[in-house]
């Protein structure tokens, strides 16, 4: 079996690729280069597995390409695959999430955008179409804007009921509907807003990344702008995991894909400085739903590390063996094939990694 | 006929044609409405779908820069190019 890695950076795309192993990675040219490659999609469910790019010109705008031979060719539509109506008012400035529907809906792609707005498409990617419920929320309005830009970074459909969809952006927190995207509601009770006069709000948290849980759809796990929580019933209530982490600052954070209650993030001093908790690079893992977090980084680099890990750069495959995998702003992309015991280096001197989708093939 | 010229980075949008022989003139609008109809792809690279020319994008219409209601007449020549900023480091 072979290990495709995706890597997005801020000048292109690179696609490493291992045996089944995960130790020894061949990481081929820059594609999209010199354009930003902010997220991938991998849909496996078809017979092939199709990737999605988000790539983003910063001349000539964003668009979405897509393979179906592994990244050896790309294709994109004639017409803009996401592009708000007319009557909308708003242009597309990013893509920042492309994740494939529920098995049921074997067509859905779901796509996030700055500004904060939620995309469907039925044919695989092709053709994306607003998803109106969630933009005449009378909220969006009032949702805010982080320092990366107002965007749906995390959606998360449900994998046996695809009525069920959540969605989370910065500043504005998170939201779900159960009905197919036609009603949302925000579902943020027990994040904290510290930057706000009132701590507790309704929406406007500040949420960098949500993962679900593999054993228990139920089962939600969140980094937020200082604050690590799990919920248990869905996203209706958030309790803090935060307690023995060195930190509750980051970016990412990602879930086991087959066993429940496994989860790593990668803890950051602090919203006012950025850089790996104790200057060193350090995964936190965690094998009991968040209670307890061990550190770690056998393989990692050592001494003083400053890089930080964005929150659609870590990742872990679906492999029986998972592996785990993460990239930095500094170009490294480091894998574990032993679910984060120990690490190998799959490249370094890349531009700033933005996204990492790995995927046994 | 008004002429668009197309730039090396966007010649694979416009079938590998470098110049783009425009049957509308009037006004720049007009023009870029036109491409929009035959290169799609292409229009897309220089407006959003809003129909404003892109931040780091430049048109100009005979040597001058240019805005949707800049005059175009049947012997114009419009450039397309993309602006000395942009790009990322």
């Amino acid at each position: 079996m072979t290990v495709l890695l995706a890597i997005g950076t801020q000048k292109g795309l690179f696609l490493a690729s291992s045996d089944d192993e995960r130790r020894a990675w061949h990481v081929g040219p820059a594609q999209f280069p010199g354009t930003a490659v902010y997220t991938i999609g991998v849909d496996t469910r078809g017979p092939r597995p199709r990737l999605l790019a988000a790539v983003d010109s910063s001349h000539f705008g964003p668009s979405v390409a897509v393979s179906d031979d592994l990244g050896v060719t790309w294709r994109e539509p004639e017409s803009a695959p996401i592009a708000f109506p007319q009557d909308a008012g708003a242009a597309i400035e990013r893509v920042w999430q492309l994740v494939p529907g529920p098995a049921a809906e074997p067509g859905v792609i779901y796509a996030g955008s700055q500004p904060s707005a939620l995309f469907r498409s039925t044919d695989g990617g092709r053709s994306f179409e607003l998803v109106r419920g969630l933009w005449d929320h009378p909220h969006r309005t009032e949702w805010g804007a982080g320092f990366g830009g107002q965007a749906i970074h995390t959606i998360l459909p449900h994998p046996d009921d695809p009525s069920r969809l959540l969605v989370a952006m910065s500043t504005g927190g998170v939201y779900r509907s159960g009905d197919g995207g036609a009603t949302w509601s925000p579902a943020n009770r027990g994040i904290k807003a510290y930057f706000f006069p009132d701590p507790w709000p309704e929406f406007g948290q500040c949420v960098h990344r949500v993962a679900r849980d593999a054993g228990d759809p139920d089962r939600l796990y969140a980094q937020n702008h200082h604050g690590v929580y799990r919920s248990s019933d869905g996203g209706d209530s958030w309790q803090s995991i935060a307690d023995t982490l060195p930190s509750d600052f980051g970016f990412p954070i990602v879930a086991h894909p087959s066993r429940p209650g496994t989860i790593w993030n990668f803890p950051l001093i602090a919203d006012s400085e950025r850089h790996p908790t104790e200057l060193r690079c350090r995964v936190y893992r965690s094998t009991d739903a968040g209670d307890k977090w061990e550190p770690q980084h056998e393989g990692l680099p050592d001494g003083p590390y400053y890089p930080v890990v964005l929150r659609d750069a870590m990742c872990t495959d679906n492999h029986d063996r998972a592996g785990v995998y993460f990239g930095t702003r500094a170009g490294e992309v480091f894998a574990s094939n032993d679910e984060g015991e120990s690490w190998t280096t799959v490249a370094a001197h890349l531009p700033d990694v933005l996204s990492v989708r790995a995927v046994p093939v | 006929m008004p002429v668009l010229l197309v730039p090396g980075v966007l010649r694979a949008e416009a079938g590998g044609a470098s110049r783009l022989e425009i049957a509308a003139a009037g006004t720049l609008g007009a023009v870029l409405a036109e491409v929009g109809e035959r290169w799609p792809m292409l229009a897309r690279r220089i407006r959003d779908e809003q129909g404003v020319v892109r931040r780091y994008v430049n048109v100009f219409v005979d040597g001058e820069k240019a805005g949707v209601e800049t005059p175009v007449g049947a012997g114009s020549e419009i450039q397309v190019l993309p602006s000395v900023a942009g790009g990322c480091v």
